[in-house]
């Protein structure tokens, strides 16, 4: 590959999945998004929650940038003394979600048969019923949240939120198997 | 476990391996000497009183140097490590102290020197209160630190310490900063210490790569116009006699970058200079010729590599690095070998062919010779005029016969004390900011250099600039009597700012020129013995005085006010358009 494709500025910019395993340490969360700060990069989500392995923290980080630029980033979150392991994917190599939450006044359910009607053609259920609103949740792709939220909007949405993407990669490899490579390559 | 040593007898000393409770002030204090410190730098404050009333009673074991300003006290702790290898370490209390050290932490982060900072934080149960003098250390020096931890607990210290030094010290060294809140200081725990050996998320050395190895033994071996980058991983990780068999072997060309400087002494016959903006002729030139470009423990900074889209791109480039970070960072391998500079280089020597390159090695001579009569020899010879930077520094390299530790600032002083200083010891001999470029350096970092190395000159080479950005350590160095050499070269101007303004700003000198006090008058009231030189005649039994003199000395030598330092490769441009005039 020629030295000018690993220029930032050239190159396609795609949706990118940046996964950190991390411990779980005070301030961690800090010194990654520094990494993105510091070369003034927009992060779009991150999420973190604990992983399948205990006290290992997973990290999906959501940037649209070039893969000369990406593969920077996760060099530079690979290398903070407690991220165990970094990595990014193309959006094709990953199965995703987001999650959807929306707050509708139950004044507007009098014609509650065609919010329910909605509900049920979005593959969205209806979460919490109370005498004066109702959350209905959605999960699926911010196009699919999105396409849900413009239909209830007739009935006024008192609240709506939706989660960063959470994803999971399409190879068979395992953490563990990785951490064990990862660990024979170094001394 | 604890390893107190206590005098058992007159004659012999033994290991105490009882636990023993101590105060968190106490603990560090043991941790750090279980980390083999001796030397502090440092000053002290109201949440790190704790800490240096235990000190108190280890005056004997921990050597503190009280230092002027904090930011005094992390240059002196770099310039200790880079002369002693071993990390330095300073002290300061929270809030203004700890904020203080960061240009000192910024600094050893870009240069890879690794620093134990150890500062005081308001008590627990304050943090986030905005108490007096509490600021977010951890926060704020979270982007120039390879690491750091908040200790809010005594019995966390030694823990704490040894993965300090641990990460500080291996891999790409560099600073890390331990926060340590005053109830934490105060508070009794039983003490036992471990050495860190190794942290599970934490991968320092990387295993050798033979596949890398031997394609990048394929690709010298094949080279017409093979060619040598070194940097301070040469340095690190003491590498310099493997690079000599190296390049002596195989015959090729080798240049440095200025922290890599005086790996190889200045004359040796393969050594053909220094690479960027100020660098030699023919190292810049030549790069965009040589056909096999094998870069040692060097990061391709943007001084070094000008334009990157017309750098090297016939080469083939070959990357020893052992911070897999900066590999395609900023220059795409061709061969990435991800290794300590003395183990890929020590894998190496047997698997290339003895070679010469006299044709190639030639255009080099020929570049020097050209560089020689346009540049040089006008600058360290001249007979008229104003005294100049480089001639001082040439006469320095001859009465010291090259063999002093050079400690230098940030600016003109500094590319000329780096062309024309001719190293002889490949012994640590050269101490500079070079990633950060900061500009009060010199003074406090020749004092740590000194400090760790005792019996060496250690010659601090400054502008008149720079060295108002620290003086304040004339105290330290006078309270200590620490030996230091220091050379102001005073041109009543911020020497290299106002070059870029006459070349490149139509000589808008704008707020360059400096109205200076009297250097002499300043040394001479810190009690330090001091001269000024403004004549050519007696500039050389100046230095020479300064050489002989017991003790820390200050020679102020005024020189001409618009020199400029040439060659240069224009900011941004390629190295192939660089000027000699």
């Amino acid at each position: 590959m020629a030295i000018e494709d690993y220029q930032i500025d050239l190159g396609e910019e795609k949706t990118y999945t940046i996964f950190a395993f991390t411990e779980n340490k005070v301030g961690l969360l800090n010194r990654i998004t520094i990494v993105f700060t510091r070369r003034h990069i927009n992060i779009e989500s991150i999420t973190v929650s604990e992983s399948e392995v205990k006290n290992v923290y997973r990290y999906t980080i959501i940037i649209k940038t070039t893969y000369a630029q990406v593969e920077k980033l996760v060099k530079q979150i690979a290398k903070q003394v407690d991220v165990l392991r970094a990595s990014f994917y193309p959006e094709e190599e990953t199965i995703f979600q987001e999650i959807a939450m929306y707050k509708i006044p139950m004044s507007s359910m009098i014609n509650g048969s065609q919010v329910e009607g909605i509900v049920r053609d979005s593959n969205a259920r209806i979460l919490t019923v109370d005498p004066h609103y109702i959350i209905i949740e959605k999960t699926g792709h911010s196009e699919e949240t999105r396409a849900l939220f413009e239909k209830l909007a007739p009935f006024g949405i008192l609240q709506f939120t939706r989660s960063g993407r959470i994803a999971i990669t399409k190879h068979m490899k395992d953490l563990s198997t990785y951490l064990r490579e990862q660990e024979e390559a170094y001394l | 476990m604890n390893a107190l040593v206590a005098e058992a007898s007159e004659k012999e000393k033994v290991i105490i391996t009882e636990k023993k409770m101590v105060t968190g002030a106490q603990g560090l204090l043991l941790s750090l000497l279980e980390e083999g410190v001796d030397t502090i730098f440092g000053y002290p404050g109201g949440a790190i009183m704790p800490i240096y009333d235990a000190l108190y009673d280890f005056a004997d074991q921990l050597k503190h140097h009280l230092v002027r300003h904090e930011q005094g006290g992390a240059h002196a702790a770099q310039g200790y490590a880079r002369i002693t290898g071993k990390p330095g370490v300073c002290f300061a209390t929270s809030g203004p102290g700890a904020t203080n050290l960061i240009t000192g932490i910024a600094d050893a982060q870009i240069d890879s020197t690794p620093l134990v900072c150890i500062t005081g934080q308001v008590a627990s149960h304050l943090l986030g209160t905005d108490a007096f003098q509490e600021t977010d250390v951890l926060g704020v020096t979270m982007p120039v630190t390879k690491w750091n931890y908040q200790v809010t607990r005594a019995d966390e210290i030694p823990e704490a310490i040894a993965k300090a030094f641990y990460i500080a010290t291996s891999g790409r060294p560099g600073p890390v900063l331990i926060d340590i809140t005053k109830d934490a200081q105060n508070a009794k725990f039983e003490f036992e210490y471990k050495k860190c050996k190794r942290i599970s998320s934490y991968y320092p050395v990387p295993k050798l790569n033979e596949k890398a190895i031997a394609a990048a033994a394929e690709l010298i071996n094949n080279a017409k116009k093979p060619y040598v980058l070194w940097g301070q991983g040469v340095l690190l990780s003491n590498a310099q006699e493997d690079l000599k068999a190296f390049i002596e072997k195989a015959g090729i060309p080798a240049a440095w970058t200025i922290l890599g400087l005086a790996g190889l002494p200045t004359d040796h016959p393969l050594n053909v200079g220094m690479l960027g903006m100020h660098g030699n002729y023919g190292p810049n030139l030549l790069t965009n010729e040589c056909d096999v470009l094998i870069a040692v423990g060097m990061r391709f900074d943007d001084r070094v590599t000008g334009d990157l889209k017309c750098y090297a791109r016939q080469a083939k480039i070959i990357h020893i690095e052992i911070d897999p970070a900066e590999i395609n960072k900023n220059v795409r391998a061709d061969v990435a070998v991800n290794a300590d500079a003395k183990v890929a280089l020590q894998a190496l020597l047997p698997l290339i062919n003895e070679n010469k390159h006299e044709a190639w090695l030639q255009k080099f001579r020929d570049c020097a010779k050209i560089e020689y009569e346009k540049v040089i020899a006008p600058e360290i010879l001249p007979t008229e005029g104003k005294l100049k930077m480089a001639e001082v520094m040439h006469l320095v390299s001859e009465l010291s016969e090259g063999k002093a530790v050079i400690v230098t600032d940030v600016g003109q002083h500094q590319m000329v004390a780096m062309r024309y200083y001719n190293f002889k010891d490949t012994r640590r001999s050269n101490i500079t900011s070079g990633g950060l470029g900061t500009m009060g350096f010199c003074l406090p970092a020749a004092m740590g250099a000194k400090v760790g190395a005792p019996d060496r000159q250690v010659i601090a080479v400054i502008g008149d600039g720079g060295f108002q950005m620290t003086l304040q350590e004339l105290g330290c160095i006078f309270q200590y009597q620490i030996g230091v050499k220091v050379l102001i070269l005073n041109n009543n101007f911020l020497g290299m700012v106002r070059q870029w303004q006459q070349l490149f700003h139509q000589k808008r000198y704008s707020f360059t020129e400096m109205v200076n006090p009297d250097f002499v008058g300043i040394a001479k009231a810190y009690g330090i013995t001091a001269n000024k030189v403004t004549q050519r005649e007696t500039l050389e039994s100046s230095i020479q005085a300064m050489l002989d003199h017991e003790g820390p000395y200050v020679l102020e030598v005024v020189v001409e006010k618009e020199d400029n330092v040439f060659p240069m490769v224009p900011a941004g441009d390629s190295v192939s358009n660089i000027r000699l005039s």
